[in-house]
């Protein structure tokens, strides 16, 4: 018949158009800002810097071993290293970064960072809705603005962040482990030798190892 | 009658003509010769001629300034300075004058002559039905003959416009390669 | 405050004529020397007002419509239901910077869209809106209303002309080759209804349908070259207001905007108001020659006043032609214009033939020989017609040479 096409078309929109006032599921809009679909878990947007415990300058798990910085490709990380040490996510003390800043106008989200980094202290967070009315300095993200708890690493890649939580955990034991095994051996050795290396020895070189020896012993003493 | 509303109109009429032929780009000149057209179907709606003036309206303004619009697109280089005066003024103002003395001389001929066009005789009021009516019961032999004419020129545009390769004789072997 | 009630003022009789009413009063004030001034001012400010008024109202219904066909919510944010969106689009379309380019013809360029509403709001002098409300009675009032629309074609070669780019020289050559091709079948559909009045006048047009027999109306649409030619009306006012699926010249997604594309803020917006106000103007029409204008569709229905009538058949043609625009892809040059000249324009001679055959045959019972002769006369070529439009070529199958 002629005009087939055209009433078959007509009658589909007249039925659209009808149908979306009767049933609501029609209508797949998502209404943002009110309603938001939530994220699958393998999204990424741009990195984040994870802290464990409540305090994120003490918990900071990066030691500033600048191998994020060598590898990001339009080079967006700019670290400066401190001159201090701290305690790490595994107990040793490490260096920390004094100055960590990305530049998420220029971050491409490759996720290289996160994937070079040997300490779990980079990952790539989800958040989006980024505006700012700077366009230099607000998107310059320091330290502070970087760093996000363990928490929130866990509410937003909750398989990716457990199976980090269980390697730290495995990594803490086995040094753990370590530390309880050597320093028996290593007091034993270490006497003889302390007077020794006591004598000879004026440079600070041997001495945190020294230092850091006696620590374990004497906490397992306790 | 020197009306306002007659002085208006003219003043249209004459200086849209005037300003056609003195514009050098042509688009602007047909433009202008447009508001020329406008005003002269004002003048024919100010004498009661209603048909005539929407008529002069939908066919010039609406048909031969597009035509004229689409030639001069279609031949002329745009933003090439046109020659102001050609070189035979002097012969097209003598004949420019000879045409406006007798054309002057006879329209001033035709209100003296005759005794009976001293009287303000009212114009007729010609309604659409009365010219349908005279078209094709006084006239019909000069309609056909311009419908013919049309016919015709219809088809010869059509001839001129058509592509060879449009020939219907040539689509058959073009579906089959 | 009963007895007012009680009297006749708020008749049936009194509402519909209560715009009539309003202007004699108004008239009365004023002085005679003014008198035909005001007459005409009192009779235009209205039409000025409400028009562009249906204008805001009708983008607002398009993209809450279209919306809605396809699934979607349209705006809504701002206002209730985003219904204030007319307003965020005015204020948007009079701040924006105009911008003309440096190598466009500026007088022309400005006087485009001048031309273009100029002309779409002279085309409302000759439609009647309800009874005795036309604004001027002309005897060749549909004579008018074709001659101000062909000067808007006019006014869009100037537009595409003067912007001096080649997209929107283009777009304007290619809108003006539709609106010529569509607006003879336009003329020609009309002739039907003039034939059946026997004037030129829309007053006389909408008079001769206001009869009823039994309930039923004296419309035209209610014979079968009435059917017909409204058909055939309205594709080629959708075609002459450049409206989908014939709006190939403004194509949005192809050349852009076609030949108002060198135009921003204000000026853009004055060809958006032109355009629509040519549609509701070419709808008016179609109502006017084929739905009996003011007239209420069933003859218990008169009480209700006339104007909400003719308001109420615009905005269901109105909802039409949204409707389509939401349904049907756009057609391309060549499709658009073979169909033009190889099927409306034979189909609205042929209507015209069948008129004059209808006017001459004897009636019968319930019409039923000239609806049946009439029916066949149209139907057969139709088919015809539209069967020697389908794509004769078969579609073969496509051998690739060279891929592997």
């Amino acid at each position: 018949m002629i005009g087939n096409g055209i009433l078959k078309g007509l009658t589909e929109t007249a039925r659209n158009f009808f149908g979306s006032y009767v049933s609501k599921d029609r209508l797949t809009t998502v209404q943002y800002p009110e309603q938001k679909i939530p994220q699958i878990e393998a999204s990424r947007n741009f990195p984040f810097l994870v802290y464990d415990g409540a305090d994120w300058d003490a918990g900071m798990r990066c030691v500033a071993c600048q191998i994020c910085e060598k590898e990001c490709p339009p080079k967006c990380i700019f670290i400066e290293k401190s001159k201090d040490k701290k305690p790490d996510a595994v107990g040793k003390a490490q260096f920390y970064p004094a100055r960590f800043d990305i530049d998420i106008s220029v971050c491409m989200s490759c996720q290289i960072c996160v994937e070079v980094c040997p300490f779990d202290a980079i990952k790539m967070d989800v958040e989006f809705d980024l505006p700012t009315d700077n366009r230099f300095s607000g998107l310059l993200l320091d330290r502070h603005k970087l760093a996000k708890s363990n928490d929130y690493y866990h509410q937003i890649h909750p398989t990716e962040a457990s199976a980090v939580d269980a390697a730290l955990a495995e990594e803490r034991a086995k040094t753990a482990a370590k530390a309880a095994a050597a320093p028996p051996v290593a007091a034993a050795a270490a006497k003889p030798a302390a007077p020794a290396t006591a004598a000879t020895a004026t440079s600070a070189a041997p001495q945190p190892a020294a230092a850091s020896t006696p620590k374990p012993a004497e906490g397992d003493a306790k | 009658m020197m009306t306002a509303t007659f002085l208006i109109l003219a003043a249209i009429a004459v200086a849209g003509s005037a300003t056609a032929m003195s514009l050098r780009n042509a688009v602007h000149c047909v433009l202008a010769l447009t508001a020329g057209f406008l005003g002269l179907a004002g003048l024919y709606l100010y004498l009661g001629a209603q048909f005539v003036g929407l008529t002069q309206v939908m066919v010039y303004v609406g048909a031969v300034a597009i035509l004229a619009v689409f030639a001069i697109m279609m031949t002329h280089h745009p933003g090439e300075p046109e020659e102001r005066f050609s070189r035979l003024w002097l012969s097209g103002f003598i004949i420019a004058a000879a045409v406006f003395l007798t054309l002057a001389r006879a329209i001033t001929l035709a209100f003296v002559a005759s005794p009976a066009s001293t009287t303000q005789a009212a114009a007729p009021s010609v309604t659409a039905q009365q010219i349908g009516d005279t078209l094709l019961s006084r006239y019909v032999l000069p309609l056909e003959i311009i419908g013919l004419l049309l016919t015709a020129a219809l088809i010869g545009a059509v001839i001129i416009a058509m592509d060879p390769k449009d020939d219907p004789s040539h689509t058959e072997e073009e579906a089959t390669q | 405050m009963i007895a007012l009630m009680n009297s006749g003022a708020f008749s049936a009789e009194n509402l519909d004529q209560i715009f009539v009413l309003a202007k004699h009063a108004l008239l009365a004030r004023t002085p005679g020397m003014l008198q035909p001034l005001a007459s005409a001012i009192i009779s235009i400010v209205p039409l000025m007002i409400v028009f562009p008024l249906l204008f805001a109202i009708t983008t607002i219904l398009e993209r809450k419509g279209l919306g809605r066909m396809q699934n979607r919510y349209g705006p809504n944010r701002v206002g209730p239901f985003g219904l204030l969106q007319p307003a965020a689009d005015g204020i948007k379309a009079l701040i924006k910077e105009d911008v003309v380019p440096a190598a466009a013809d500026q007088l022309v360029h400005f006087f485009a869209p001048v031309v273009f509403v100029a002309a779409a709001f002279l085309g409302y002098s000759v439609l009647p809106i309800g009874r005795n409300m036309v604004l001027v009675n002309l005897n060749a009032g549909v004579l008018f209303f074709f001659a101000v629309g062909s000067v808007v074609e006019l006014s869009v070669f100037m537009a595409g002309w003067s912007s001096r780019s080649k997209y929107s020289l283009l777009g304007a050559m290619r809108a003006i080759a539709q609106m010529i091709s569509y607006e003879v079948p336009l003329v020609l559909a009309a002739v039907p209804a003039i034939m059946a009045a026997g004037s030129l006048s829309t007053v006389d047009i909408v008079e001769a349908q206001a009869g009823y027999t039994g309930i039923f109306p004296h419309w035209f649409l209610f014979t079968p070259w009435g059917i017909v030619g409204f058909g055939l009306f309205l594709i080629a006012a959708t075609a002459e207001s450049n409206r989908s699926p014939f709006d190939l010249p403004e194509g949005e997604s192809e050349i852009i905007a076609g030949y108002f594309i060198e135009y921003s803020g204000f000026k853009f917006a004055l060809f958006f108001l032109a355009e629509y106000l040519g549609m509701f103007a070419t709808s008016a029409l179609g109502i006017t020659l084929f739905l009996g204008g003011w007239s209420a569709p069933l003859s218990f229905l008169s009480f209700i006043p006339s104007w909400i009538w003719f308001f109420t058949k615009l905005l269901a043609l109105i909802f039409f032609f949204i409707w389509i625009r939401g349904t049907l892809p756009r057609l391309r040059m060549d499709q658009l214009m073979g169909f033009a000249w190889k099927f409306i324009l034979p189909m609205a001679l042929l209507n015209v033939f069948v008129t004059g055959l209808w006017r001459f045959l004897p009636a019968g019972p319930l019409n039923s020989i000239r609806w049946a002769v009439c029916a066949a006369v149209l139907a057969a070529p139709c088919i015809v017609l539209s069967q020697s439009l389908k794509q004769k070529k078969k579609l073969l199958l496509r051998t690739y040479h060279f891929a592997e």
